[in-house]
């Protein structure tokens, strides 16, 4: 789970991770790994940190479709919508996904359970269609086994985290 | 005895269970008291097979799959660990044939070693292609390189060894080193599967561009949407670093380099050098105008080596059998081998690596075993979202850059993605637009505002009044001129290689009688 946002907390780690080359993006993705999401007062003391505009700050977070200003839902799922995976049903399950969890895509459901995106192209082209659950990959994905992932709890299986991340 | 077999930890595999078939096995071979040591290998590369377990044995690797847990006890009753024959086996690994027909250069390790073990990578002839560059001068390496006729594989085919002298000959005391594995383009995953399952190479073929360009530094720029490949190339380096393969005088030669990963955030622009360099400086993702070349100033405005994984992946066997043996293999200008992506609707998708030579119908049809829903192939896109449609009467083209590019068409990336006559090819032109709107950097107009132009026209085409359509086509016609030609890169540059192609081969899905084909014969784009 994401701790929760605090300035302290905010600037020990932007503080962890502003020694690297070309800093800003890193401090950014260390934000949100560690909080869920980039806070909108973090952007004055990444600033003041890098000796950066704000608005670099704010452009840097705003072009990144990863990079979150608002906390996600509890589970996050991600549909590709590469051209592999069109290829074999995809638009469809798109359009399933949407239904099935009444959001579009890039919204939360209401309850703040699931974030529902789109991604384009996992790598998994042999296997599509492809989705993502809490950053879990699965191939070879219908509409039926989409509803399973969703009905399950929200973290697919045992091993779920296992690999994933650095 | 301890029995060695091998579960894919390639995030494919993994996408299809290969994690619960890894614990599977180790608990009931455990519980039958059978001694089994579990190696989490890379993919062959036969995803319709995956998970594919294999398990070693004197004559070699047998292999079953694909496997789920619900197998696992029957296939242990079979004797799994012995070899035995079962339902689901496939004899030895090295004889089948979609494997045998293949030459596999680049990825003649990815499948085979342990990704996770330096010595494993060592006894499969790792280093190698290092240990022999060090031998060598530096612009001996760079002849090498040049000689061998290799090509850049991200996409544009720029002769590496011509890039690497042009960085070797820049004056600084700073250079980089930049692996490109930001590979965005669907139905394209070989530079995945390379770093997750033979990340030692590809760390070797860096290492030999810092020695041959004078570098000391480098990075690799992974996509976000690859947290297993991220994850391997980390513990990969920190691996080779602690073997000395990476920091200060590499293999006692006195060469100092190290690497590191950088992780990207999600934008497909950043697969464009220029966006991509911006984008390990910390920017957003904006491409520059050259030149100034990369090569002279790069990341941070210092002399940079951009290649592709593959490129770079590639370098060591060049190094290690030498450039002729390399140059020997393939067609024309296209030396080598091509690491082709096989995906979308077709029955036998993945890696299929031979040398340049091989017609897109072999690829589909003898290789790829037809589409996987059993209907007809009607369209076959080439090299990514900004590659071309190619209808299923163009299947005899040769898959190699120049011939490709006579039929108003492109390599990229080399993958291919298949689509059965269920298609309609309207709504892929419309995509092609819709994903540069969406994913373009913003810098240039042609394509930040004729992306969004293009859907707009598209869709008046699609259900507009049909006596305008004419109209709109020639409007279409005339943005793609303009993107073409205006924008600042391939981005832009490319979008309407898919819609041209759409217009000339399938005019009927946007409601145009062929008769009005707008495209001129011969128009190669």
């Amino acid at each position: 789970m994401p701790t929760e946002w605090s300035i302290e907390a905010g600037a020990r780690v932007i503080a962890d991770h502003a020694g690297v080359r070309g800093p800003l993006l890193p401090v950014l993705h260390a934000l949100q790994h560690e909080f869920g999401y980039v806070d909108a007062a973090a952007i004055p003391l990444v600033a003041k940190r890098l000796n950066v505009s704000r608005a670099d700050v704010h452009g840097v977070l705003t072009f990144y479709s990863d990079l979150r200003t608002a906390p996600s839902g509890a589970r996050s799922i991600a549909v590709c919508r590469g051209e592999a995976c069109q290829a074999v049903g995809g638009h469809a399950l798109a359009d399933h996904a949407q239904e099935r969890l009444g959001v579009r895509f890039g919204e939360t459901t209401a309850d703040g359970s699931t974030t529902l995106d789109q991604v384009f192209c996992l790598g998994l082209c042999a296997l599509s269609p492809a989705v993502t659950v809490d950053g879990r990959a699965r191939g070879r994905v219908d509409e039926a086994t989409f509803d399973a992932l969703v009905a399950a709890d929200a973290t697919v299986s045992p091993s779920a985290d296992r690999g994933v991340g650095a | 005895m301890t029995v060695t077999v091998f579960v894919p930890g390639d995030s494919g595999a993994r996408a299809v269970g290969a994690d619960d078939v890894t614990d599977a096995i180790a608990a009931q071979a455990s519980a039958r008291g059978s001694d089994v040591a579990i190696v989490r290998n890379g993919s062959r590369g036969m995803y319709w097979l995956e998970p594919l377990v294999e398990v070693e044995t004197p004559e070699g690797r047998v292999a079953y799959g694909p496997v789920t847990v619900a197998d696992v006890a029957g296939l242990l009753d079979a004797g799994l660990l012995g070899g035995e024959p079962h339902p689901l086996g496939h004899g030895l690994v090295s004889r089948i044939d979609w494997l045998e027909r293949q030459q596999r250069v680049t990825f003649a390790r990815v499948g085979v070693v342990d990704p996770a073990s330096p010595e494993s990578f060592e006894a499969h002839g790792g280093m190698a292609g290092l240990r022999a560059a060090l031998a060598m001068s530096p612009l001996d390496v760079v002849a090498a390189v040049t000689d061998s006729g290799l090509r850049g594989r991200g996409g544009a085919g720029f002769p590496t060894g011509i890039k690497w002298r042009t960085v070797a000959d820049a004056r600084s005391s700073v250079k980089f080193v930049c692996c490109n594995a930001d590979e965005g383009d669907s139905g394209t995953f070989a530079d995945r599967m390379l770093m997750e399952g033979d990340p030692f190479t590809l760390i070797e073929g860096m290492t030999i561009a810092a020695y041959a360009v004078g570098s000391s530094e480098g990075y690799v720029y992974i996509r976000s949407e690859y947290p297993d490949a991220v994850a391997s190339m980390r513990r990969a380096i920190a691996a080779a670093r602690e073997r000395g393969w990476l920091g200060s005088d590499i293999l006692g030669s006195g060469l100092s380099f190290d690497l590191d990963v950088r992780v990207g955030a999600g934008a497909y622009i950043c697969g464009e050098e220029t966006a991509m360099l911006d984008s390990l400086e910390g920017k957003r993702g904006m491409v520059r105008p050259k030149p100034p070349l990369p090569a002279l100033a790069g990341l941070f405005g210092r002399p940079t080596v951009i290649n592709n994984v593959l490129s770079l992946a590639t370098v060591p066997m060049v190094l290690s059998q030498g450039s002729q043996a390399y140059q020997a293999l393939g067609v024309g200008r296209s030396r080598g081998t091509q690491v082709f992506q096989l995906a979308g609707n077709v029955a036998r998708g993945g890696i299929v690596e031979t040398a340049f030579g091989l017609t897109l119908a072999e690829l589909v049809d003898d290789f790829g075993g037809g589409t996987r829903s059993g209907r007809p192939v009607r369209a076959v896109q080439v090299g990514g979202p900004l590659g071309a449609y190619l209808p299923a009467d163009a299947l005899a083209v040769h898959l190699d850059y120049e011939e490709l590019a006579a039929h108003g068409a492109m390599l990229g990336h080399g993958g291919v993605v298949v689509f059965d006559d269920s298609v309609d090819m309207g709504q892929q032109a419309r995509f092609a637009m819709e994903f540069c709107a969406e994913e373009s950097c913003g810098k240039c107009t042609p394509c930040r505002v004729g992306a969004v132009r293009g859907v707009e026209v598209i869709d008046r085409i699609l259900v507009g009044p049909p006596e305008e359509r004419a109209g709109q086509v020639a409007l279409l016609e005339d943005l793609c001129e303009l993107m073409t030609d205006g924008s600042l890169c391939a981005m832009g540059g490319l979008t309407p290689n898919p819609v041209r192609s759409v217009l000339r081969h399938f005019p009927q899905d946007l409601g145009i009688e062929p008769a009005l084909e707008p495209v001129r014969a011969g128009d190669a784009r």
